[in-house]
């Protein structure tokens, strides 16, 4: 269960108090439009090129990244999805529960992946994300897109594309859909 | 496992106490489990470091490769203990049995026991989690679970949908007999609550000698001892194993009336609709409770029963030791992502 599922869940999770518009529809799809020319440009087309969201923000995030790849370069993406409860390093520690099913398109040996999530916070769900995809084959390589980078990162992991880097404080909760993304706090429920 | 697993519930010993939330929450999550069958490598680290000990004291073969197979591929370490061969014999107690195994540090038991009630006694002996794989005719709650998952299943595909996007409603009203010797069947115990706590309609079809002495309380709509008027109105048609070794032919005449009365001939099958399944949760008496050209037709789900039962003691294992142990308030906020 990724952060801002397990803060917002009931029964323990409190509810999200929304405070701050950080970037509105149109600034996040601008924002989904340049990375998606950032991955062209950088990677000179998009030979083996698989997106992959992690569940569940960064699923419609890929989704659409995926339409625009098309958009630019005229072939389709391939567009997975990863849940990674069963790979994360806090299970027993706190509740961790599968949001969705897994669906990968095909053997991922040899292809470019670019994982796809709408928060990157201490890192912890880019590091289980990492070890499931080995499961898959092995990628050629593995580049990693959010919306948000939020900072208070706990592993040695950065992100290859990010919509917008934004300075939070720990307790804050950032929350990202193809509507916008809002600064807010979650308060006991 | 009573109610959701965040509450601490620590076992689980009988359909009942999981309710139709639980039940949903444990097919759901068998959801990602028979993803992770598919891949390449059918293995995740979740439950890497837990020891989980298979402690039967009645053999069973297939439902204890059933349960290790599940434990490792959630990277468990497993151990089995067949209480048939070791220190039963010597006359050890179940109780210094399961304390001596928990001594050396278990997080879960797998408890298959002869007798009604010995993984509910087991529960309040030890700190481990408990999950019962079957005991003497009580309940056998994870076949009943691995039933009504394959059911969704099968269910989902035939409306060209993903199982996963199929909630419970697919149970609502659906027409389910039983048949055979539901006396002595934690099976069918099982599959009773199970199925009907999602809405099922239960049937009871079994000769009088091989039904419980008393129905009250039973969430069954009717009994009907006439297999024939029976099939033609049901979606699925659940056949239970004569239980040959435990002296059941004393309660019949002979098993060639059982099979003459009871059991699923080629020309009964020709009697069930057209997309009715039939179940067994094996292992089969081919020509006793089912024919041998019924058990290979399409409609017979039994091997993809036991392909789900891996996914669903997965679930199962994976709800007990990893999701919801330890969970703390205090520790939601500033930590992890």
């Amino acid at each position: 269960m990724a952060e801002r599922e397990r803060r917002l869940t009931p029964p323990r999770g409190g509810v999200f108090v929304p405070r701050v518009q950080v970037l509105s529809a149109e600034d996040v799809q601008r924002a989904l439009v340049r990375i998606a020319h950032e991955i062209v440009e950088r990677n000179r087309g998009l030979e083996d090129l698989v997106l992959i969201g992690l569940q569940t923000g960064g699923v419609p995030l890929a989704q659409r990244m995926g339409r625009s790849l098309e958009e630019i370069e005229g072939t389709t993406v391939p567009v997975g999805m990863l849940d990674v409860a069963f790979y994360r390093d806090d299970i027993g520690i706190r509740p961790v529960l599968p949001e969705a099913v897994t669906d990968i398109p095909g053997d991922l040996a040899g292809a470019l992946v670019v994982l796809v999530d709408d928060v990157l916070f201490t890192g912890r769900t880019v590091r289980a994300a990492l070890n499931a995809l080995a499961d898959y084959g092995r990628a050629r390589a593995v580049q990693l897109a959010v919306m948000v980078d939020r900072g208070h990162r706990e592993l040695p992991i950065r992100p290859d594309y990010v919509g917008k880097n934004m300075p939070t404080r720990i307790d804050e909760q950032v929350d990202v859909s193809l509507d916008g993304v809002v600064l807010g706090d979650v308060v006991p429920r | 496992m009573s109610g959701a697993p965040a509450d601490g519930g620590r076992h689980l010993l009988s359909v009942s106490d999981l309710g139709s939330e639980g039940i949903e929450e444990v097919l759901r999550v068998a959801d990602a489990f028979v993803e992770v069958a598919r891949r390449p490598i059918p293995k995740v680290p979740a439950l890497r470091g837990r020891t989980v000990v298979t402690l039967f004291a009645e053999e069973s073969t297939r439902t204890r490769l059933s349960f290790e197979t599940a434990a490792r591929r959630l990277s468990a370490d497993v151990m089995s203990f067949s209480m048939a061969g070791s220190s039963a014999k010597k006359g050890e107690s179940l109780r210094d049995t399961v304390e001596t195994v928990t001594a050396m540090g278990v997080d879960a038991l797998v408890v298959r026991h002869p007798c009604a009630g010995a993984a509910h006694q087991v529960a309040r002996w030890v700190d481990a989690a408990v999950v019962n794989a079957g005991d003497g005719w009580h309940e056998h709650p994870t076949q009943a679970l691995l039933d009504c998952y394959t059911i969704r299943q099968v269910l989902a595909e035939r409306a060209g949908r993903d199982p996963a996007s199929v909630g419970m409603e697919c149970f609502d009203g659906l027409r389910v007999a039983i048949v055979g010797d539901i006396r002595h069947s934690r099976v069918a115990r099982s599959g009773i609550w199970a199925l009907a706590a999602l809405g099922a309609r239960v049937t009871l079809v079994a000769p009088g000698s091989l039904l419980p002495t008393s129905l009250q309380g039973w969430p069954v709509e009717r009994t009907a001892s006439d297999l024939d008027t029976v099939l033609p109105e049901v979606d699925v048609c659940y056949l239970l194993r004569l239980q040959l070794e435990r002296g059941v032919g004393a309660h019949l005449p002979s098993l060639r009336e059982y099979t003459a009365g009871y059991g699923l001939t080629a020309r009964r099958a020709g009697l069930l609709a057209e997309d009715a399944l039939v179940m067994h949760p094996g292992p089969m008496n081919r020509g006793v409770e089912i024919a041998d050209e019924v058990a290979d037709l399409p409609r017979s789900v039994v091997l993809r029963q036991v392909a789900n039962g891996v996914a669903v003691r997965m679930a199962v294992l994976f709800l007990l030791l990893g999701a919801g142990v330890g969970a703390d308030v205090g520790a939601l906020v500033g930590e992890g992502e």
